[in-house]
């Protein structure tokens, strides 16, 4: 498992990951780079909640929710934490391009991430551990409630901006740093899919699979079926954190009322609109979906966005009226099938 | 002979429904033991009740001399007592071979799981040419096979069956009546049959139990329950 080659490749994927960082932003079109940026943070929510309403078959329609604790909990430790901890970067958070940005933002960037995450993770114990120990549709109504507790949490806490939203602290003078950058988003994207991908093709990630197919006969061969459920929330909640703090630290303005139901359901549509329980569908539809709806603002104008979430309903009744197991089903997209797809005309 | 399950006047409710009231079931160790009765008689609670996917309100579930009325569902299968649920319930997306690893879930010794795999395999030939197709794509009684199987790869000290023979074909409810006497008789596993097809089940078993709303209210060798005028007259379809 763990071959020296193995290392060899990841370091090699971190080296290209840091360079295009460097690159990139210099090069590339600003709003392709925002895009970019956006489509990479959708993939890591997308997969993340693939876990949960894929994998374990549960349905949480609060992802937003939680990526909405990892963004406030990551950013007001960087703002919070200027003075004592993260000194070293400038008051208004520009840490501009470069390798040296790369080096200035990885310290703080980590520590955001893995307290947003985590932050999230706990969340997601204490709301799923209740939830979870029954069968149906209890999680959607309680993360659907647990959306709103945020919301209102936060719009009342003057520390985190309230309703105004959150960019930094007026009174020490320090910003939101800008310390995410494409090394960041895409190394987390492919920790998450990595992660998401051992655990469909490994025995101990049967189990999740076998909850959702039928929790009966999970039990009866020994499954701790509310566990695993709790496990994939936890883990599923974890990686919403994460990228809640890569898209605070992106944006520098977080808004609490962005955070809402309706993109809690947007990440929904992207995994439906995958296949339930594929990895490959969930990164190409999260791509395809956060790329789509810029393409088509900046060649149709802005009036766009009003129609944004009707061509969504439309998107996903053809969905299902055509393909209703979603593009990839439960299948996924890997180099031996597409061989195997090419081959077959040949002998025939 | 000493006993394998015991079930010490246990009562079970669902809510304000009574499912079970003061029963009282023994099976000995090596022992088929068949739970015949009708529809909503509480065959299947019962079953669940032993395996701990209900919890009984009152009474003792005993197993080897243990008390595991309060242990959780995986420790109960962890020490050999497994249940085979009613209506197949096979892991249908997944592939057959899945679903025979899936039933070594809670074990590590990988000689005992490869011997265990092979051997349900030996009982069910037919899963063999099948390991790679998809478990919903297999034929009714393929399906029981294989939820069989599943629950040998568990490596059961007793194996509790619900109506294994359920909506197969009379040829193949022969089969899978055979298969079950086999594995007692070449494993010594302890099984506890619960059937709708009485005739069957008495014909296989040594003891029995009658279930009717509830209660048990009739007991003893199979033979003579078979026997019994007012087990053939309700159960057997005679008189």
């Amino acid at each position: 498992m763990t071959k020296p080659i193995n290392y060899v490749i990841a370091l090699a994927i971190l080296g290209v990951l840091a360079t295009l960082s460097v690159i990139l932003p210099i090069y590339m079109d600003d709003l392709v780079y925002r895009v970019l940026m956006l489509s990479g943070i959708a993939v890591i929510m997308a997969v993340s909640l693939n876990l949960i309403n894929g994998f374990t078959g549960q349905f949480s329609i609060g992802h937003a929710g939680f990526q909405a604790v990892g963004a406030y909990v990551g950013a007001a430790l960087t703002v919070y934490g200027h003075n004592d901890i993260f000194g070293h970067l400038p008051k208004d958070g520009q840490i501009g391009t470069g390798w040296m940005s790369l080096a200035v933002g990885a310290g703080p960037m980590l520590a955001s991430m893995l307290a947003g995450g985590l932050a999230a993770a706990l969340i997601g114990y204490i709301v799923g551990l209740p939830s979870l120990r029954l069968r149906g549709d209890y999680l959607a109504i309680v993360t659907l409630g647990f959306g709103e507790i945020i919301r209102v949490i936060v719009e009342n806490n003057d520390s985190v901006g309230g309703p105004r939203g959150f960019s930094g602290n007026l009174d020490i003078g320090v910003s939101v740093p800008a310390i995410t950058n494409f090394f960041w988003v895409f190394g987390v994207a492919i920790v998450v899919i990595l992660f998401a991908r051992n655990l469909r093709f490994s025995i101990s990630g049967l189990q999740y699979l076998a909850v959702r197919e039928d929790e009966v006969a999970a039990q009866a061969v020994g499954i701790d079926t509310t566990r695993t459920k709790v496990n994939a929330f936890v883990i599923g909640s974890f990686f919403a954190g994460v990228g809640g703090s890569l898209f605070a630290h992106y944006e520098q303005t977080i808004l609490i009322s962005s955070f809402n139901f309706v993109r809690s359901f947007d990440f929904v549509t992207i995994v439906v609109l995958g296949g339930l329980g594929s990895v490959t569908g969930s990164i190409i539809s999260a791509l395809v979906l956060t790329a789509l709806p810029e393409i088509l603002r900046s060649s149709l104008g802005a009036q766009f966005n009003q129609y944004r979430l009707v061509s969504y309903a439309l998107l996903l009744i053809v969905m299902m009226l055509v393909r209703p197991q979603g593009i990839f089903g439960r299948g996924e997209l890997s180099f031996a099938k597409l061989r195997n797809k090419f081959k077959k005309p040949a002998t025939q | 002979m000493s006993i394998a399950l015991h079930l010490n006047n246990l009562d079970v409710s669902y809510g304000a429904i009574q499912a079970l009231r003061g029963v009282d079931v023994t099976v000995n160790q090596g022992e088929i033991v068949t739970l015949i009765g009708a529809n909503g008689a509480g065959k299947s609670t019962l079953l669940r009740a032993a395996s701990g996917m209900v919890r009984a309100r009152s009474g003792r579930v005993e197993f080897l001399g243990e008390d595991i009325s309060r242990l959780s569902i995986a420790s109960i299968v962890s020490r050999g007592l497994i249940h085979c649920p009613e209506g197949r319930r096979i892991f249908a997306n997944m592939t057959v071979k899945e679903n025979l690893e899936l039933g070594a879930y809670l074990r590590t010794d990988k000689q005992g799981i490869s011997d265990d795999y092979e051997r349900a395999l030996t009982y069910f030939p037919r899963l063999r040419e099948r390991l790679a197709q998809s478990a919903g794509t297999l034929s009714g009684g393929e399906q029981q096979m294989l939820a069989i199987g599943r629950s040998l790869m568990s490596r059961p000290k007793l194996l509790m069956l619900d109506e294994p023979s359920l909506g197969l074909a009379p040829i193949l409810v022969q089969e899978i009546f055979r298969i079950i006497v086999t594995i007692n008789a070449e494993s010594g596993t302890s099984i506890l049959l619960v059937e709708q097809n009485a005739n069957q089940a008495l014909a296989v078993a040594n003891r029995a139990y009658v279930l009717e709303t509830g209660t048990i209210t009739l007991s003893g060798n199979a033979a003579d329950l078979k026997s019994n005028p007012e087990v053939q007259k309700a159960y057997l379809g005679h008189g």
